[in-house]
């Protein structure tokens, strides 16, 4: 593996969308063609050579290849956009969009990370070590097409709209969230470790939601059937199993109604 | 204006019966003439194609129901956007192209008219401010009369001069240009929950039949003499077995003669014909039915169609026709908006993915391409995708690919998940006709300009006509090495003019023309009647008043161009 570093050299005055810091647009460029990749500010196309120095050199393919952001990227948006192969480290905090649209490799981000991280991800893995803003995993505005795989870690809390319109692939939020888990969802599994406020699974269709802590607010349209003991994300635990939501659609298999599940940890 | 002369291309030009002689084509202040000065630009065509303009006779791409599209789809956008690029504004959208776009992608292809297939007359300010803002191509507009409070209480009395004094009102209210019809009747019924899904279901309290309100807008239509026909979306759109209630409307025909001063010959045009060729009777028998409605199309003098062709895209459906795309975001699951338009019409849109892995779409896939080779008469069969319904225009280059080469339609099918089924529910791999260029500029340039009755201005490349111009990099003297080329010379033009204007040169837009809006004024004779009923009810239901109802001035039609109609006599 080739490693590329970017030390951060200048804040950007407003946000910079770093779209092609990726290992398939790195990939068998010179640090200086690296550097005079192209990125925005607001409406003014900038060079990544105006924000980082560049080192190291690349492999020749995506999956060769290794970058590593000696530094913050609180104002850095779509870092790892689209990106198929490879990884991406960032020593720091990252903004909006973090592995947007990846298809796979893996991201690792050791501070916290904005809105919209693996928004309609289809694989690969993004592992966060601080905390998320809103729309981990969820799908873009409009799109009924969610996060398809691929797993999403987020070691600490995160805020509203997780999973929305998910298909598949695994989201674990390790502390709390806040509202609407898994909206619409179609398939795929959310954990989260911690307390969740309310709205887990409205609309939901398919997929399982786990939740280890307590949710302050069920939502009316889950209905609890059994209780189970299920090992989750290395956790044996005993669940109150819910299937809903009772007021969307069902598809049928084998003549059975499939419904989404709901697992919350019974209380002791 | 400057003069230009386009020198030794291979012209196809129906209006002349022009089948790829070389010729050269003089352009002076905006029209086509016998010659040009020495001091005229020339423009070298060698080796290349040179038609006229091509003419859109039906697509969704103006108006609040697009609009619906545009806003509840973002993710029709992403990652689309072009930024500004000379004379070009910012521009994106695939299915709901924005305003610029749609002007810019008709223009990219050759096309220089294209009509609004829908306007609901209470919105129709909303249409002309879309189309104001779609540059290059001259647009009109059809609004809807199938669903129309007036139209159904005039029909109900069989009262045809009532009816034609009200659409003479309505045309020159809203600025329009034909009489279109979605769902006659069935629409109204919706506002019951209900739907009329046979030309003999009685549309509820106004107790009349879709038979009755097709059979009398055509009368009302050749009362006035107006140079399009009754524009058809019939009953029974997209459900199996369909094809008998397309047969019905169109056997409404039978006996009638058009009647006007424009050279068009029918009284009906039937739409999105792709639609409505369906057999079987549920979606597993689904079969195609395209023969049996291209036996009465081809027999039909008096009947025109487009094709609708589904282009295998992911789209989004928008029509009148509200309880179709009821049924259909019961059979997708996806997002479903929903509009009644008070005393007119209403409209709905789901988006839909043609998949190549579903059966049924292939199935639609194939009975499109086969209604445009089982035409025996080009000149009234005209290409369409019936944007964005069964596709976005932008896909006309690759309709035009699959119907000029077998090998093209071979390879799709043998794509198809399906292939099977394909092959034994329709009848599109025992097909081996390929159309020609001449052809496809009947079905996409003189066709449809007749249909309109605009045949004496666009469509043919004839001095006298608009200057409307458009070489493409393809050269028919030379073998096709891959079908590929064929969609890629239609979809960016090498040249093309817009009434004498150079608006694209090497497939990129360098100007934003002349833009027009053609709408039709039919003068009647007074009708204190139809003026009465007309204030009554601005007075009784509408929510607005009749001054902010009607389409005047320069904000809404900065370039009209009128054709006049007297029906006085």
């Amino acid at each position: 593996m080739a490693t590329v570093t970017l030390k951060p050299t200048k804040v950007p005055e407003l946000m910079l969308e770093g779209y092609t810091i990726s290992p398939d647009t790195f990939a068998g460029k010179t640090p200086a063609q690296i550097a005079g990749l192209e990125g925005r500010e607001g409406k003014i196309k900038v060079k990544l050579g105006d924000f980082f120095e560049v080192s190291g050199s690349p492999g020749k393919t995506a999956t060769e290849t290794d970058i590593v952001i000696a530094g913050d990227c609180s104002r850095v948006k779509y870092i790892g956009n689209k990106m198929t192969a490879g990884s991406i480290t960032v020593n720091g905090n990252a903004d909006m969009y973090v592995g947007g649209w990846m298809k796979g490799g893996r991201i690792h981000v050791t501070g916290n990370v904005h809105s919209f991280c693996g928004i309609a991800m289809e694989g690969g893995e993004i592992l966060v070590d601080g905390k998320a803003e809103n729309y981990v995993g969820c799908a873009y505005r409009g799109d009924w097409r969610g996060m398809r795989g691929g797993t999403i870690r987020i070691k600490g809390s995160a805020g509203n709209d997780i999973g929305t319109f998910m298909l598949g692939g695994t989201i674990i939020i390790e502390k709390d969230a806040f509202i609407h888990v898994s909206t619409h969802a179609e398939g795929g599994t959310v954990i989260i470790k911690g307390d969740v406020e309310g709205r887990v699974g409205g609309q939901m269709v398919k997929g399982d939601i786990f939740v280890l802590g307590k949710i302050k607010y069920m939502l009316p349209g889950f209905k609890k059937i059994a209780t189970v003991e299920k090992e989750v994300d290395g956790v044996m635990a005993t669940f109150d199993h819910y299937i809903g939501d009772l007021g969307e659609r069902h598809p049928k298999s084998k003549g059975k109604e499939i419904f989404a599940n709901l697992y919350v940890k019974a209380a002791a | 204006m400057s003069e230009f002369i386009i020198k030794n291309g291979h012209v196809f030009d129906p209006t002349q019966g022009i089948k790829g002689d070389k010729k050269d084509i003089a352009i002076k202040d905006g029209k086509i003439v016998d010659k040009v000065s020495g001091s005229a630009k020339t423009i070298d065509a060698k080796g290349k194609t040179v038609m006229a303009g091509a003419v859109e006779i039906h697509a969704h791409v103006a108006g609040p129901k697009v609009n619906v599209g545009r806003i509840y789809r973002p993710e029709d956008k992403l990652f689309t956007y072009m930024p500004k690029k000379g004379s070009q504004r910012m521009a994106g959208g695939f299915s709901i192209p924005t305003t610029f776009k749609t002007g810019y992608e008709y223009a990219k292809m050759g096309y220089t008219t294209a009509m609004e297939a829908a306007m609901p007359p209470l919105f129709s300010r909303h249409v002309h401010e879309e189309i104001r803002d779609t540059p290059i191509i001259d647009e009109g507009a059809y609004p809807v009369f199938g669903n129309n409070w007036f139209v159904l209480d005039y029909l109900k009395n069989d009262e045809i001069e009532n009816t034609a004094a009200y659409i003479a009102w309505l045309l020159r209210a809203t600025k329009g240009y034909a009489v279109k019809s979605v769902n006659p009747g069935g629409t109204e019924a919706w506002a019951w929950g209900l739907n009329c899904l046979s030309i003999h279901d009685p549309v509820p309290y106004f107790d009349i039949t879709p038979a009755e309100i097709t059979k009398g807008l055509m009368k009302a239509n050749e009362f006035l003499g107006l140079p399009h026909s009754l524009h058809i979306h019939p009953n029974n759109l997209g459900n199996p077995g369909n094809y008998e209630t397309t047969l019905d409307t169109l056997r409404l025909t039978e006996g009638m003669k058009a009647k006007n001063k424009f050279g068009r010959e029918q009284v009906l045009h039937l739409t999105h014909t792709q639609f409505h060729s369906y057999g079987g009777t549920n979606w597993g028998d689904f079969e195609s039915k395209a023969k049996e409605i291209m036996d009465f199309v081809n027999k039909a003098k008096n009947v025109t169609i487009d094709t609708g062709n589904v282009t295998l895209d992911e789209t989004t459906t928008m029509t009148a026709d509200g309880p179709f795309e009821h049924h259909l975001t019961e059979l997708n699951h996806l997002k479903w908006a929903n509009v009644d338009v008070e005393l007119e019409t209403a409209a709905g849109v789901v988006p839909y993915i043609y998949s190549p892995n579903i059966s049924v779409c292939a199935i639609q896939w194939a009975i499109g391409l086969e209604l445009g080779l089982m035409a025996k008469d080009p000149m009234r069969c005209y290409i369409t995708t019936d944007h964005p319904n069964a596709g976005p225009f932008t896909r006309y280059p690759r309709v035009i690919k699959w119907l000029m080469s077998a090998k093209a339609r071979e390879a799709q099918i043998n794509a198809f998940k399906h292939k099977d089924k394909v092959v034994n529910q329709t009848s599109i791999a025992g097909i081996d006709r390929e159309l020609s260029l001449y052809e496809i500029a009947q079905m996409t340039r003189a066709g449809p300009a007749k249909s309109l009755g605009l045949s004496s201005m666009i469509g043919g490349l004839k001095p006298g006509m608009d200057a409307d111009v458009v070489v493409y990099n393809f050269n028919p003297d030379k073998p096709v090495a891959k079908p590929d080329d064929i969609e890629a010379a239609f979809q960016r033009a090498a040249c093309v003019f817009k009434s004498g204007v150079q608006v694209v040169a090497d497939g990129e837009i360098v100007s934003n023309g002349n833009k027009r809006t053609i709408w039709v004024d039919a003068k009647t004779k007074e009708n204190p009647q139809v003026m009465r009923d007309i204030q009554e009810k601005f007075l009784k239901f509408y929510s607005m008043t009749q001054a902010n109802y009607e389409s005047i001035g320069h904000h809404f039609i900065p370039n009209p161009y009128a054709i006049e109609v007297d029906a006085r006599s």
